[in-house]
């Protein structure tokens, strides 16, 4: 079955992105297709290349590039959520005169028709709250 | 004739939950459909628990800074989008009841799981 995924909550500070990524991980392992990650609102975090827990935590980040590599994944971040919240690519760092950006190259920033096209092409669409 | 041509629209509830200023998702669902508005989806709208109060009327949030919803809101039936339903327990809860930012239809608790039901998409925010 296609299944795409909308995850709400900041990483780190809600179980939201964790619950999504045991979940997807049990997704692929049971045979299903993940047709798309969509992050909207706080969880537009787990894009930072920066961000760094402790050793004996986690690596939310880390997660994600995994299943991108492993699978391919598409891991959408909705830019407009993205860029007010500073998560920025290249060249929405060069748009809004910024001197860095911090987008790790796992995920894509995109609009909010990425999250319609999910809706239209999966079976279940399931989020994972704020 | 190509099958995928009178496939049907699929259904898609939004279910509001927030207040319309204590979090920012409120206006982030708004937003997600005035998007979803635009590629011509068929989408209803359910509002629950501290999202009803997002349907007042005569709000002024710019002395805290932020932007009406309710503006946002009443604009979603220009882009084709008219169902509006709104829990009544929330409204009783909240002791409101009409003067509201767009026509809404109050439903009940059997009502609301039929909205789950005849949904092929639920979005939750």
């Amino acid at each position: 079955m296609n299944y795409s995924l909308v995850i709400l909550g900041a990483p780190y500070s809600t179980q939201s992105t964790t619950t999504a990524l045991n979940f997807t991980k049990a997704l692929l392992k049971n045979g299903h297709n993940v047709y798309r990650v969509f992050f909207y609102h706080d969880a537009v975090h787990n894009g930072s290349e920066l961000s760094r827990p402790p050793q004996d935590e986690l690596d939310i980040s880390t997660e994600w590039k995994k299943l991108k590599n492993e699978h391919d994944i598409d891991l959408v971040i909705c830019i407009a959520a993205a860029v007010k919240r500073g998560v920025l690519d290249n060249n929405e760092a060069l748009r809004h005169e910024k001197k860095s950006s911090n987008l790790s190259n796992s995920f894509e920033l995109s609009g909010l028709g990425q999250l319609v096209d999910a809706t239209e092409h999966s079976d279940r669409v399931i989020t994972f709250g704020p | 004739m190509n099958s995928n041509a009178i496939k049907a629209r699929k259904k898609v509830l939004v279910i509001l939950t927030q207040s319309p200023y204590g979090n920012a998702l409120s206006r982030e669902a708004i937003d997600y459909c005035l998007a979803a508005a635009a590629f011509e989806q068929d989408l209803t709208l359910l509002f629950t628990g501290d999202a009803v109060l997002q349907l007042i009327n005569d709000q002024n949030p710019s002395t805290i800074n932020q932007k009406d919803l309710t503006k946002t809101l009443s604009a979603l039936p220009i882009y084709g989008i008219n169902q509006f339903y709104v829990d009544s327990n929330a409204l009783e809860q909240y002791g409101i009841d009409n003067d509201f930012c767009v026509p809404t239809i109050k439903v009940d608790v059997k009502e609301i799981s039929e909205l789950l039901v005849n949904a092929d998409t639920i979005l939750n925010f």
